[in-house]
């Protein structure tokens, strides 16, 4: 019922993104036929050739997606956030099944067949139209099938590098940890699987050969459909603004918020803003404002530092600042006044076991470091300033080694016990939500990280007014206020919009 | 064609050798076809049979040694042109499972750049000819033919535009021995009627002597002939 609710509500929404879904699906298919028919005709006809390109295609398909977007972020022409590179991606894994079901549809035909095609004086150009394509048809047709199918799941990945399509919703359905909205992305994917087997599976049963046959025009009209919806999609897509201003964020909540605060605010002053939210870590959005594929979004002094620059951390918030905008500057970046409030890490527990052992500090942990289980996001685990910091300063030995998870995941592993202490954000609307403690850092290990908005400076020498609009922003959202709009979001699941609009509404 | 013989040989094999992965299949051989005529070709398997009509379409061509066709060497033939003026039957018939029985038949004349009725005419003329009536069998799928069947469509498919030359590798080869004699019998039929040059290959003594003008048996390497209208 919620899942229906949902779906009502946000009918253009879905509607778009299952447009945007298909869009990088057809796309990538169309060409990965384009590339994979003649790759599978030359696999089978030269067997010398075929085999180490059907090995690189198996090997493109090991892959993990997530990896395979990383890898080719930082390429020239297809790199950088976006739909281009997702429809790369996405080409790379359908080359294999078109090339190896050509290959194997072709190979396949009765040997006589051929013989007598030759014999009867065919070129060979005519033997491979007249009868090795319509022979291995069906086969072809099965790898086309099989592509989609896997594209159309894979596609869900694209969200992340900001591709758009239904897995918006289910990497928004994870970091509100919303099992509803994970299915309202998941769903129509499934069911858009589900269709195009079935569409897919009727035609090669239809091309099966000495069937009743679809007529000669029934595969280019089928052809020329795809490709007229890919193009309309695409056209759709294209056409925004040209002149926009591209607001990024990372993929969890509080990014979210922000990067709508940032786009409502340029929105107010009467600019056209795009919408790049939800675009994986620091490192992508770092990358994508950097390769100007994003204009802005909101970074934390203490990430720029530590993450991005790589500097030694820096405990004073205004030495912290000037470094930070410093550095930036000479990439041609302005790091603005920050918004106010300091997202530092929080290291977390349950409430009850606060309350029950009197744990107060991060020091206090060391009397349950032999039966505690750590549980981090990959960023906390990996960063400098993140665990191993952590663990030297306050002389912390954790008997079991941290479990690592998707940070979206660390609240609920904390809940539901299946790990007892964890890195949060301290303005995480789910402690309180979840009934969460926070330890005090009492050794003051953690470094600043206040938020700031990150803005390509060739955009505030064009648009004079983004620096004034952002400029209002200035130390107006406290603590306070960017946890109660977490908990909007996380907890009572509002709208993110709605959440932006009211507290905009409120502070100006 | 007149249907009378003409005194060139039709197709000439010079002293030809051929081997195949190291082993000599023909060595020294010669045969010379006159227009009209009927030859058979038997020996065991193995002995090149087929390898001598692929020589002559040039779906293979000799190591040593020439093949003529028409007064002109195989080579400098363009193999298309050469292919398509030379019907040929396989032993495994090899119909095309994704058209009809119509347009089987029809395929050499569209590659020949007929219309469309001209074919339909000319497929449904070798069906009737072949024994199956296009009215049922046109538009039917390979599939749905019995092995006798297909057998006569891969002949009328043979005789499209009606080549020069046919060639037959074992036309009859896989069949049940009734409709074996009753194919045996349609081609005599077919042959008083069209006067072509056939080369055909057979295993079965009494088919060669039945069907051929003359009989060769391949052996060794060469063709010995055995004067098959004395025999008769």
């Amino acid at each position: 019922m919620r899942l229906l609710n949902f779906w009502l509500t946000h009918r253009a929404e879905l509607g778009a993104m299952i447009e945007r879904h298909l869009f990088l699906v057809l796309w990538s298919t169309l060409v990965a036929t384009a590339i994979g028919l003649p790759a599978g005709i030359i696999a089978a006809h030269r067997p010398r050739i075929g085999r180490p390109l059907l090995a690189a295609a198996s090997i493109a398909q090991t892959i993990p997606s997530l990896a395979l977007l990383g890898f080719l972020l930082p390429l020239p022409f297809i790199g950088g956030i976006g739909p281009r590179i997702a429809i790369v991606a996405l080409i790379l894994y359908a080359l294999l099944p078109i090339v190896r079901s050509t290959a194997t549809g072709l190979r396949s035909i009765d040997p006589a067949v051929l013989d007598a095609g030759v014999a009867m004086g065919m070129t060979p150009r005519q033997l491979l139209w007249l009868v090795e394509l319509p022979l291995a048809l069906p086969s072809i047709v099965s790898g086309i099938r099989i592509a989609t199918i896997v594209g159309i799941g894979t596609a869900t990945i694209a969200a992340a590098i900001g591709a758009g399509g239904l897995g918006e919703y289910i990497f928004r359905g994870l970091s509100m940890v919303d099992s509803t909205v994970i299915l309202a992305g998941a769903i129509p994917a499934a069911v858009l699987a589900l269709v195009a087997d079935g569409v897919l599976t009727w035609v090669e049963r239809r091309l099966a050969p000495g069937r009743q046959r679809l007529s000669r025009a029934a595969p280019v009209a089928i052809a020329a459909a795809a490709l007229l919806v890919a193009t309309l999609a695409a056209a759709e897509i294209g056409a925004a603004h040209p002149d926009a201003i591209v607001i990024g964020s990372k993929n969890f909540t509080e990014q979210v918020v922000l990067g709508e605060l940032l786009a409502q605010t340029l929105e107010r002053r009467g600019l056209t803003v795009t919408r790049r939210l939800n675009l994986g870590g620091s490192f992508i959005c770092d990358r994508a404002v950097r390769s100007g594929d994003i204009d802005a979004y909101v970074e934390y002094t203490g990430t720029a530092l530590a993450a991005i620059l790589k500097q030694p951390i820096v405990k004073d918030p205004e030495a912290a600042f000037g470094t930070v905008r410093d550095a930036y500057s000479r990439a041609g970046l302005s790091v603005l006044q920050p918004l106010g409030f300091n997202n530092t890490f929080a290291i977390v527990i349950r409430g009850a076991d606060a309350t029950a052992l009197g744990l107060k500090t991060i020091d206090d942990l060391r009397r349950v470091e032999a039966q505690w289980r750590p549980g981090f996001g990959y960023e906390f685990a990996e960063r400098t300033d993140g665990y191993a910091g952590l663990a030297s300063t306050y002389g912390l030995h954790f008997t079991t080694p941290p479990r690592v998870m998707d940070l979206d995941l660390v609240y609920r592993a904390l809940a539901t016990r299946q790990v007892d202490v964890i890195a949060g954000d301290a303005t995480s609307g789910l402690i309180k939500a979840l009934d969460l403690a926070m330890l005090q850092d009492n050794r003051g290990y953690f470094p600043p990280y206040y938020a700031v908005p990150i803005v390509r400076s060739a955009v505030l020498l064009a648009h004079p007014e983004v620096r004034e609009a952002f400029a209002q922003l200035a130390g107006r959202i406290s603590e306070n206020d960017m946890r109660a709009m977490n908990a909007a979001v996380d907890v009572d699941h509002r709208d993110v919009g709605a959440t932006v609009r009211e507290f905009l509404m409120r502070v100006q | 064609m007149d249907g009378t013989p003409h005194d060139a040989p039709v197709v000439s094999l010079a002293d030809v050798r051929f081997a195949h992965d190291g082993r000599t299949v023909l060595d020294g051989l010669s045969l010379d076809v006159a227009a009209g005529e009927s030859i058979a070709l038997v020996g065991r398997s193995g002995a090149g049979k087929s390898t001598l009509l692929k020589l002559i379409n040039r779906l293979l061509l000799p190591d040593a040694g020439t093949v003529t066709v028409d007064g002109r060497d195989t080579r400098a033939w363009d193999p298309i042109a050469l292919r398509r003026r030379t019907g040929y039957v396989l032993q495994e018939i090899g119909l095309f499972p994704h058209l009809t029985v119509e347009e089987n038949v029809a395929l050499v004349p569209r590659l020949e750049g007929w219309s469309e009725t001209r074919r339909r005419a000319r497929a449904h003329e070798l069906l009737e000819l072949v024994g199956l009536p296009p009215a049922e069998f046109a538009a039917r799928w390979p599939r749905e033919l019995s092995g006798g069947q297909r057998q006569r469509v891969g002949v009328a498919r043979a005789l499209a535009v009606d080549p020069p030359i046919v060639l037959m590798d074992e036309p009859f080869g896989a069949l049940d021995a009734i409709t074996r004699q009753e194919l045996r019998s349609e081609f005599q039929r077919i042959r008083r009627h069209l006067r072509q040059t056939v080369i055909f290959v057979t295993h079965d003594m009494d088919e060669a002597f039945a069907l051929g003008d003359r009989v060769g048996v391949l052996e060794g390497g060469r063709l010995t002939f055995t004067p098959a209208a004395a025999a008769r």
